[in-house]
C-alpha cells in the first residue's frame, strides 16, 4: 500500500506529479466522466417526469431555464466535449499505437476543437437568456 | 487498475474475457456516443434553445407522427449506451481507489442498483409516453 492508496495522499500524488500533457488530460477525463455520470442520473430522472405529469416535469424546467444554473451547464458542456473529443484521441492512440508521438499535438488539437464547439454554444446560451429575460 | 500507470492511460486487458469486452466497449460505445451526443447539444442549444424547452417541445418529439419514434430510438441508445458507459467508467474509479474488498463491493453494488434503476426508469418513459 502506498500513499497513493488513500484519498489524501492520491490528491497529493496527482497535483505534484509531473506526468505532463497526457497526465492533466488523464484527470480531466476522469473527473469529467464521474460528473457527466452524476448528472445523467439526474437528467434522467427529470425526462422521467414527462411520462408523470406536465406539471411534475416543468417543477424541473429551472434546470435548463434558470440564469443561475447556466454556469453549471456551461461547466458540464465543457467536460462533455472535453471527454468526447478526448476519448477520441485516446481510441486513436489505442487502436493505431503509432500516433503516440503525435500524443501532444493531438492533446492540444483536443482543446482546439472543444473551445471551438463550446465557446459559440455558451454565447447562443446567453443570447438565449437575454431575449427570454 | 494502475491509476498512476504513466502515459499510456489504458493499456488493452490480456485474454479475452470481461475485462478486454469491457475494454472494447467502452472504445466502441464512446466513438458511436461522441457523435451522438455533440448531435444532442447540438440541437437542445442551437436549434431549441435552453430557454425554449416545455413540457410540450419535448412530448412533441416523441409523439410527431412522421418523426416521433426515430426520437424515442435515438434516445433509447443514447441512454443505454450513455449509462452503461457511465456504469463502467465510474466503476474503473471505484476500482482505482477503493482498496478495502468489502467497501469496494458494496459501492459497485449500490452503483450498478442505482444506474439499473435509472436505465429502467428512462426506457419505462421512452416505450409508455403518450401525451
Amino acid at each position: 500500500m502506498s500513499a497513493t492508496n488513500s484519498p489524501r495522499g492520491f490528491l497529493a500524488k496527482t497535483i505534484s506529479y509531473k506526468g505532463g500533457i497526457g497526465h492533466w488530460s488523464w484527470i480531466l477525463h476522469r473527473l469529467g466522466g464521474l460528473g457527466i455520470a452524476a448528472f445523467l442520473i439526474l437528467h434522467i430522472l427529470d425526462i422521467f417526469m414527462v411520462g408523470v405529469s406536465k406539471e411534475a416535469f416543468e417543477a424541473l424546467l429551472f434546470i435548463y431555464h434558470a440564469a443561475i444554473i447556466r454556469p453549471f451547464i456551461w461547466a458540464l458542456l465543457f467536460g462533455v466535449f472535453y471527454h468526447a473529443f478526448n476519448g477520441i484521441r485516446i481510441i486513436i492512440q489505442d487502436f493505431w499505437p503509432h500516433m503516440f508521438k503525435y500524443q501532444k499535438q493531438m492533446a492540444t488539437a483536443v482543446w482546439i476543437i472543444v473551445l471551438v464547439l463550446v465557446i459559440p454554444l455558451i454565447g447562443i446560451d446567453i443570447m438565449n437568456l437575454l431575449t427570454h429575460g | 487498475m494502475a491509476s498512476m500507470t504513466k502515459y499510456a492511460r489504458s493499456p488493452r486487458p490480456q485474454g479475452s474475457g470481461f475485462e478486454l469486452a469491457s475494454w472494447f466497449y467502452m472504445r466502441v460505445s464512446g466513438a458511436i456516443l461522441s457523435l451522438m451526443i455533440v448531435f444532442h447539444l447540438m440541437w437542445m442549444h442551437y436549434v431549441i434553445g435552453l430557454n425554449n424547452i416545455t413540457f410540450d417541445v419535448i412530448a412533441g418529439r416523441w409523439t410527431d407522427p412522421n418523426v416521433g419514434t426515430l426520437w424515442r430510438t435515438f434516445d433509447l441508445v443514447l441512454l443505454i449506451l450513455a449509462l452503461v458507459h457511465g456504469i463502467n467508467g465510474t466503476r474503473f474509479a471505484l476500482e482505482d481507489y477503493i482498496h478495502n474488498r468489502g467497501w469496494r463491493v458494496f459501492a459497485k453494488t449500490l452503483l450498478f442498483v442505482v444506474f439499473f434503476f435509472v436505465i429502467i426508469a428512462g426506457a419505462y418513459v421512452i416505450f409508455t409516453f403518450n401525451g
